[in-house]
């Protein structure tokens, strides 16, 4: 096991010809944690990830790995392992041979290599699967071999590319667990891209979520969900009922939004927005399905939605109602299944309440698109 | 699932017209213009040189006379082997094998800048640049060959004025003009099957192997090279094959003292008028050329079909 090493990125802005693909990114990446990029595609992860990696260069800013700074030294010379979205294993070697591919580079003599290969086999569940071809293996197979050949080289840091992007959803999942305990026994760095928040969210001790190049938000997974930097992270990340509106009044880290539809709502203001919020400012509220229900007494005055419902749905776990607020905006609500009879039923109407602590006010801003 | 045969399969598939019509094109391409031709100059190369009016008569009986002509000479000579012949057949084959080893040299990094690099437009104006050339007639880019080569040509021109030499070289008597143009002339064959190759090659694996931290030349030796293997395989079995047996380029650009074997077949069977002589040498130097490709895949372990790709 060895002492994880800290990434830092300081400025570091990259451009293609006139366009921006990261802007001033600042990033701090505690050694051995597992922390990831989270967005949608094209929104430069990627581009991160390669620029760390040493496949490009940052055009301003610095990239610093252990402290050092990396500018200059070319991806072979890094101190880093990428694992790509493809895998990129080699066709036409052996396993084994792939594997210990970079001790081949150093020179290391093949019983040397052949013993390495099968602890490392032994390591990721395909002990005596060396002399096969990466043809003949499963997908989930040529994933473990990808992060073994990875982990080879004894790298200070792994970079992974959304390595689990091609794996169907249960084998993926079953993934998501396995590397975050390769990641604890080996105790590297590990920085992980991927448009999945599902993935970041589980395996992630940070999370930092981007779009168009800019870094919105950087908080553990938690933070991230419940207290979102920007309206971009709080409908990337989860689902959310996004209301439109002015702030009416604002109170001790509380404020009141007079909604264009849905009546005055109170809600907390996120952390981020804090005393850059005035009243009268254009404001959006995010209320999590989750943390809606129905109203105990739909008499008193405060946070009431009121809506029809339109459609019903049971996943096993939850069921979501989708109904019709006042102008005809759609509201989703998660009611946990806890074997107790539905008060919900098509086209009843019905009284939504929620904590105000739970719904999020932020300033007016871009959502992340569908 | 083996249930139907191969033929009912394939005829379902296309269609009676279609699979008819395909079954005797590639029928009538294999047998009438390959095979017959091939058999019936085997057949002359085990007769007898006879005038016309003997051909079917009692002399006209198999014999190996100019198989052991090529290997023994003509009966009653001073030397025990046919060494004129004998040594220009191994100088062809030398010569092909060298002109195969340069056009890979020159086109292996070519078709890997070409299948490599991803900036379209670019590529397909260079490729256009390697075709155009082939619009020339093959017997006038020789003859441009040896101009460009000659005493007074471009070349000696160029060196003299720049003070290299003071006299010109015989580009010619050196056969180095025969070299550039036979490797000129099929150096597209050896580009093609390779850059085919190396376009689908996956550049995440170059860069896997980069950031593993591997040098250029193992990333070509461990990664590169075994995956266009195929098409390095194509390509010098085509060159080589095609050099020697190519007749035009040799006849132009070939020095005075040095003669290509095709330039001896071809002797046989035009001067000489004996068609089987001819015939016999063609024979020998396909199958020794065939047995060449033949060990050198096996050795560098290429099998058959790989030749296709």
């Amino acid at each position: 096991m060895k002492d994880g090493v800290s990434i830092e990125l300081q400025d570091v802005w990259i451009r293609f010809g006139d366009f921006v693909a990261v802007r001033e990114a600042n990033v701090h990446i505690d050694g051995g944690s597992f922390f990831s990029f989270l967005g949608p595609s094209g929104c430069g992860k990627t581009t991160i990830l390669r620029s760390v990696s040493g496949f490009l260069d940052p055009s301003e800013g610095k990239i610093l790995i252990g402290g050092k700074d990396m500018a200059g030294i070319g991806p072979n010379k890094r101190p880093t392992a990428l694992i790509f979205q493809n895998l990129a294993l080699f066709p036409l070697m052996k396993v084994w041979e792939n594997i210990t591919f970079s001790l081949e580079v150093q020179g290391v003599g093949k019983a040397a290599r052949r013993k390495r290969a099968d602890e490392l086999l032994d390591m990721i569940a395909l002990t005596g699967q060396g002399d096969k071809l990466p043809s003949e293996l499963s997908g989930g197979q040529k994933q473990r071999v990808a992060i073994a050949r990875a982990l080879c080289a004894e790298p200070d840091v792994l970079l992974l590319d959304e390595p689990l992007s091609a794996l169907d959803l249960k084998l993926r999942q079953h993934m998501r667990t396995e590397l975050r305990q390769i990641q604890k026994r080996v105790g590297i760095t590990f920085i992980y891209i991927t448009h999945d928040q599902g993935e970041a969210l589980t395996m992630s001790d940070s999370i930092a979520v981007m779009r168009h190049g800019i870094i919105d938000q950087i908080s553990d997974g938690e933070a991230i969900y419940d207290d979102p930097a920007t309206p971009f992270v709080a409908s990337f990340v989860g689902e959310n009922n996004v209301f439109r509106g002015k702030v009416k009044s604002i109170d001790n880290g509380m404020a009141v939004v007079a909604t264009n539809r849905t009546g005055d709502l109170r809600c907390r203001i996120g952390t981020a927005a804090l005393g850059n919020l005035q009243t009268g400012d254009d404001a959006m509220v995010f209320i999590r399905p989750e943390a809606l229900s129905i109203a105990a007494d739909a008499t008193d005055a405060g946070n009431h939605i009121k809506a029809l419902v339109i459609n019903e749905e049971f996943e096993g776990l939850a069921y979501h109602v989708f109904l019709e607020g006042d102008a005809g905006k759609e509201i989703k609500m998660s009611i946990t299944n806890q074997g107790k009879a539905r008060e919900t039923s098509m086209n009843k109407e019905l009284v939504l309440e929620f904590n105000p602590e739970q719904a999020i006010v932020l300033p007016f801003g871009e959502l992340a698109s569908e | 699932m083996k249930s139907k045969g191969f033929m009912t399969d394939f005829f379902e598939r296309n269609g009676l017209a279609l699979g008819l019509y395909l079954v005797l094109a590639v029928g009538f391409w294999l047998v009438i213009l390959i095979i017959l031709p091939q058999l019936s100059m085997l057949d002359f190369s085990f007769r007898h040189h006879l005038p016309p009016p003997e051909m079917g008569g009692p002399k006209d009986v198999y014999t190996l006379e100019h198989y052991k002509f090529l290997v023994l000479g003509a009966q009653g000579s001073d030397a025990s082997y046919n060494v004129v012949d004998l040594g220009v057949f191994a100088r062809t084959l030398f010569a092909a094998l060298f002109v195969t080893l340069l056009d890979l040299a020159l086109c292996y990094p070519l078709a890997y800048y070409l299948g490599q690099s991803n900036g379209g437009g670019f590529v397909r104006v260079l490729v256009l640049l390697l075709i155009i050339p082939y619009w020339v007639n093959e017997i006038l880019r020789a003859f441009a060959f040896r101009i460009i080569f000659g005493d007074s040509g471009v070349i000696n021109e160029m060196l003299m004025s720049m003070g290299v030499i003071d006299a010109p070289l015989d580009f010619i008597r050196e056969n180095i003009a025969l070299y550039s143009g036979l490797g000129y002339a099929y150096i597209l064959l050896m580009i093609f099957p390779i850059y085919n190759v190396i376009e689908s090659l996956d550049r995440n694996q170059i860069e896997a192997a980069r950031d593993m931290g591997s040098p250029w030349w193992r990333i070509h030796w461990r990664i590169v090279i075994p995956y266009a293997k195929p098409g390095i395989s194509s390509g010098c079995t085509m060159v080589f094959m095609l050099s020697a047996g190519a007749l035009a380029a040799p006849q132009i650009l070939g020095g005075p003292s040095s003669l290509w074997f095709t330039q001896i077949i071809y002797q046989w069977f035009n001067q000489g008028g004996n068609w089987p002589r001819g015939a016999a040498y063609a024979i020998v130097l396909l199958s020794v050329c065939i047995i060449i490709v033949l060990s050198m895949m096996r050795l560098f372990k290429v099998k058959m079909g790989d030749l296709g790709k």
